[in-house]
């Protein structure tokens, strides 16, 4: 077993007992970059002098200087500020922008001791669900040549499916954590809307964006998410309350547990074998000792709908500030103040982005206000009281991730709306700001993965490690990986 | 046809907070062009805003100042437009959840008492400043600004002269003054004012069309303005001509208003809720902790001065027309206890000596005020004449010495002593015979005489009242 490969908990011990450096692992997973990201694609940018110099930090630290995640190689979606270091947000219009900040998140990693490889490929400003509109560098799924790794967190998804790092960094606006690792076969978590700081994440949607984690293991994310979240006097909408130790959720048994199957997830335009692998793990789960319940979310229909009004019109007015003025892309041969907006808005923008602001201007506009943004938000809150009503008769809902596994490029990329109505199982947790996981349920009949989505109460993540560590256990798949 | 003007005024107020309203940055004017500035108020990508609880209190103590309803919840909402000055591409303001509704204020204006509403107060940040280079076609933004809080006060339209307006416009300065949250600097732009303004038919309920009028950065200039474009609208509409509804900017060179024509379309700001940032809720127990801070204002000052020290209403208007002045006034009567001569005083000698504004004038004047009391006591207890009292004020303020030191230094105390003064009144009676004759024969005006020759024997340091007795007394035998 080559370094690259453990999770966070087996590198841990190895790097704690002295018998694995973090400079050998870090050098192991940079070496695998280098073989493989050729076609994986994950990364924008790798930063080796930077990460070998972290490695050699963990490597010298001693007792209490070391953090719970010292020497540990990770890699973060390109959409999180590091101070120093290129944050393009896949886009040509942040090509060449260096922050002089880190992300919050970013912090907690170093302090630490995790060592930052690289920055991922993602869909530009993490709008796209399978990262192709990145204008850089377009992940590919490790499972399969030629095929999709999701999004807009592709590149993450990839690089710890891949084994190119050990856990990952990304984001989640409408499933652009849960999707990717659901096509990749890797845990990924978007928590509770306020758990984490998003003090330097870029912004695409600023009530439905959240950072969280992806790894090969539960125990891995748990792991991830002690370390990121809680509060941070820096962003208003992060939420003043203890955070428990999520490790100590991993129990094996699911007495007492009751999962909701929602009836308005499992109908037409979900692929049988998707079905199969989420009615096998609820069923797993029963025979775990969980109690199995019918629910409804009744104005799930409206989720998309609601969801592309409100995002880009929040995207509309978050991607104002690239305007070419203090920094990004600049048009230098515009002659007025009003070109240069256009010119450079218009050359550094790419299509999916400049159709999401267009229509969130639009949802904004005066009179369409009301009959767009504000009948959005009104259902949203109709949308979240659904959830609210759900979880009085059970403790986590089941359900697909995405209604299919990963498909080939270009498949779905003609059409936006098709690709908008395959975020359907995703965005809800969003709008209702509640968490979701997505956990590897099996594989379909071509080898690719399909992941389980749980989701859960507001600020009950605990709860969903303790039921997607029974799937993990049971399943039997965490420990498969794609050959390369 | 008898026309009524209405005027209603959008007054902003920079707060007067140490940092800004959304980051650590300093709000001092007047430093290196973008040297108070931060990746949040720089609009870098993934910043946040946190949300400065000063301002939240500045807000509370005008709102109470103005008899307003504090909104126990209220929200910011993004105004989006493009501009340089403004790096995130829209500012944070407040929309339909403001801060404050519902207060008033009243003014006095030719002598008429009146209620002026407010329909609104609310927060927001200031945006930076374009710098355009006079040779070149290049322009420079300067983003100290940029994040400095604002309060913007929006009155009904319920004035109808400009000299309405204009008493409006000083009461709410006043008012924040009195409640130290804004300097109220009009030429640097912390107390900056728009107007809208139109006509109609008196009598008629409905409002004409309206007028914007900007770029008004003094209290000479709101009135001159005002005045312009009431003569503009009257004249337009009694020609059977409208009124175009557009901003109109006031040039101060010209003495008229200029149209903005083409500069500004109509914007869509398409406002909506700011994400970033949680709704502002406002508790009872804030409110009473802020109403525990409120100084006394202008108005309840102005009453006490009337009541407590029984000055005349003309006095106490002017000495509590700003808050230093009405400080400065208490602190001297602390070591006189003569209101009214020391109002004489202030409203005479004291303001003669003020160049600009009362406020940063008193701020460096050499004169503490417990000096300018304790010559007043002198005066009072009549141990120097008021002749003396002017020469030695003058001398305070160039020197800022006590009175009692310049008096020693200059042997200027007045002479009081009975023996002393009894000896010179013998012999002036003595020296001037026929004088003394015909004041015993009833023309007592003689009197100023013989004090006058007592004043020249003792350079003015004589007690007129003891001059006075010391005379009849020598003179009735
Ligand atoms: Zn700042």
């Amino acid at each position: 077993m080559y370094p690259y490969e453990l999770t966070i908990g087996q590198a841990l011990e190895k790097l704690n007992s002295k018998e694995l450096s973090s400079r050998e692992l870090t050098l192991s997973c940079l070496d695998r970059i280098a073989d493989i990201d050729g076609h994986i694609k994950a990364f924008i940018s790798v930063n080796r002098d930077y990460a070998l110099a972290m490695a050699d930090k963990a490597d010298a630290a001693k007792g209490d200087e070391r953090g719970v995640l010292c020497g540990i190689p990770v890699s973060i979606k390109d959409l999180l500020c590091t101070k120093g270091i290129a944050t393009t947000c896949g886009s040509k219009i942040l090509e060449n922008f260096i922050p002089p900040y880190s992300a919050t998140v970013v912090d907690r990693l170093e302090q630490e001791g995790a060592v930052i490889l690289g920055k991922t490929s993602m869909d530009e400003f993490a709008m796209g669900s399978t990262s192709e509109t990145c204008a850089f560098k377009v992940p590919e799924n490790p499972w399969r040549r030629g095929y999709v790794a999701g999004g807009s967190s592709g590149g993450s998804a990839a690089s710890v499916a891949a084994c190119e790092c050990l856990a990952s960094l990304g984001s989640d606006t409408g499933g652009s954590i849960r999707q990717p690792a659901s096509l990749c076969g890797v845990v990924g978590m978007k928590p509770t809307y306020g758990r984490v700081s998003r003090y330097g994440l870029v912004a695409y949607a600023s009530s439905l964006d959240q950072v969280g984690p992806f790894s090969r293991d539960v125990r891995d994310c748990a792991l991830m998410m002690n370390v990121i979240a809680g509060y941070d006097t820096k962003d208003s909408t992060s939420v003043q309350r203890a955070k428990p130790d999520y490790t100590q959720s991993l129990i094996t048994g699911m007495k007492g547990v009751k999962i909701g199957i929602p009836k308005e997830y499992f109908g037409a335009g979900l692929d049988p074998e998707v079905e199969a692998v989420v009615r096998k793990g609820a069923a797993l789960l029963q025979e775990a000792g969980a109690e199995i319940v019918d629910v409804s979310l009744p104005h799930t229909d409206y989720c998309v709908a609601v969801y592309y009004l409100i995002a880009p019109a929040e995207a509309s007015s978050n991607l104002a500030r690239y305007d070419g003025v203090l920094y990004g892309y600049r048009d230098m041969t515009a002659e007025s103040l009003i070109d240069m907006y256009k010119e450079s808005r218009s050359a550094g923008f790419g299509a999916e982005v400049k159709r999401r602001i267009l229509l969130g201007t639009y949802a904004l506009s005066s009179g369409y206000y009301d009959a767009y943004y504000k009948k959005a938000s009104q259902v949203r809150t109709i949308i979240t009281n659904d959830f609210k009503k759900a979880f009085e008769l059970c403790d986590v809902l089941i359900s697909p991730v995405a209604p299919s596994p990963a498909w080939k490029f270009g498949e779905k990329g003609d059409d936006p709306l098709e690709m908008y109505l395959s975020d359907i199982f995703s965005i809800s947790a969003n709008l209702a700001g509640i968490p979701g996981i997505s956990v590897p349920g099996g594989f379909s009949r071509e080898g690719l993965p399909i992941g389980i989505q749980l989701q859960g109460p507001h600020f009950k993540e605990e709860v969903l490690f303790r039921v997607a560590y029974n799937i993990e256990k049971s399943a039997g798949v965490s420990d498969k990986r794609p050959v390369l | 046809m008898k026309l009524e003007t209405v005027i209603g005024l959008e007054i902003h107020a920079q707060l007067k907070t140490r940092s800004k309203i959304f980051c650590g940055c300093s709000t001092a004017f007047g430093a290196a062009p973008n040297t108070h500035t931060c990746p949040i108020c720089l609009g870098m990508p993934g910043v946040l805003p946190v949300l400065n609880r000063k301002v939240v209190e500045f807000a509370i103590k005008l709102g109470l100042a103005t008899g307003s309803t504090i909104k126990p919840f209220s929200q910011f909402a993004r105004k989006n437009y493009f501009y340089p000055d403004l790096p995130k591409g829209y500012q944070t303001s407040q929309f339909d959840l403001p801060i404050i509704e519902h207060g008033f204020i009243e003014i006095e204006a030719d002598g008429i008492e009146k209620k002026i509403g407010i329909t609104r107060i609310h927060m927001e940040e200031d945006a930076g400043k374009l710098i355009h280079d006079e040779h070149e076609p290049v322009s420079f933004v300067d983003l100290n600004r940029t994040g400095t809080p604002l309060l913007e006060i929006v009155s009904e339209p319920d004035m109808r002269s400009s000299e309405e307006a204009v008493a409006y416009l000083k009461k709410i300065h006043l008012l924040l003054r009195y409640l130290d949250i804004c300097d109220g600097n009009m030429q640097e732009g912390s107390f900056r004012c728009d107007a809208n303004i139109s006509m109609r038919p008196l009598g008629q309920e409905q409002l004409g069309i309206r007028t914007e009028l900007k770029n008004m950065n003094s209290f000479r200039n709101v009135q001159a303005a005002l005045e312009f474009e009431i003569r503009r609208q009257r004249d337009l509409l009694l020609d059977g001509e409208k009124v175009i509804q557009e901003t109109l900017l006031w040039n101060p060179d010209k003495n008229r208003t200029e149209s903005m024509r083409g500069k500004e379309d109509a914007h869509d700001y398409r406002y909506f809720p700011c994400p970033d940032l949680i709704p502002v809720v406002i508790d009872e127990a804030w409110i009473a902790e802020v109403r525990k801070l409120l100084p006394e204002l202008p108005d309840e000052r102005q009453k006490r001065f009337v009541t407590d020290f029984g000055l005349p209403e003309y006095d106490a208007r002017i000495l509590t027309g700003t808050r230093e002045l009405a400080d400065y006034f208490e602190r001297a009567l602390q070591v006189c206890n003569a209101p009214k001569k020391l109002s004489n005083w202030i409203m005479t000698e004291f303001l003669r000596e003020i160049k600009g504004d009362v406020g940063p004038w008193i701020a460096c004047c050499k004169v503490v005020p417990e000096s300018l009391g304790a010559l007043i006591d002198l005066l009072e207890k009549g141990k120097i004449s008021g002749k003396i009292a002017k020469t030695v004020f003058l001398v305070m303020m160039e020197t800022g010495k006590a009175p009692l030191d310049i008096i020693k230094e200059q042997n200027l105390d007045q002479v009081s002593d009975h023996d002393e003064l009894s000896a010179l009144v013998k012999e002036i009676v003595a020296a001037h015979p026929s004088q003394a004759e015909e004041f015993k024969g009833g023309k007592t005006k003689l009197m100023g005489f013989f004090v006058g020759q007592l004043m020249q024997k003792t350079k003015g340091k004589a007690n007129p009242q003891v001059a006075n007795e010391l005379f009849t007394k020598e003179l009735a035998g």
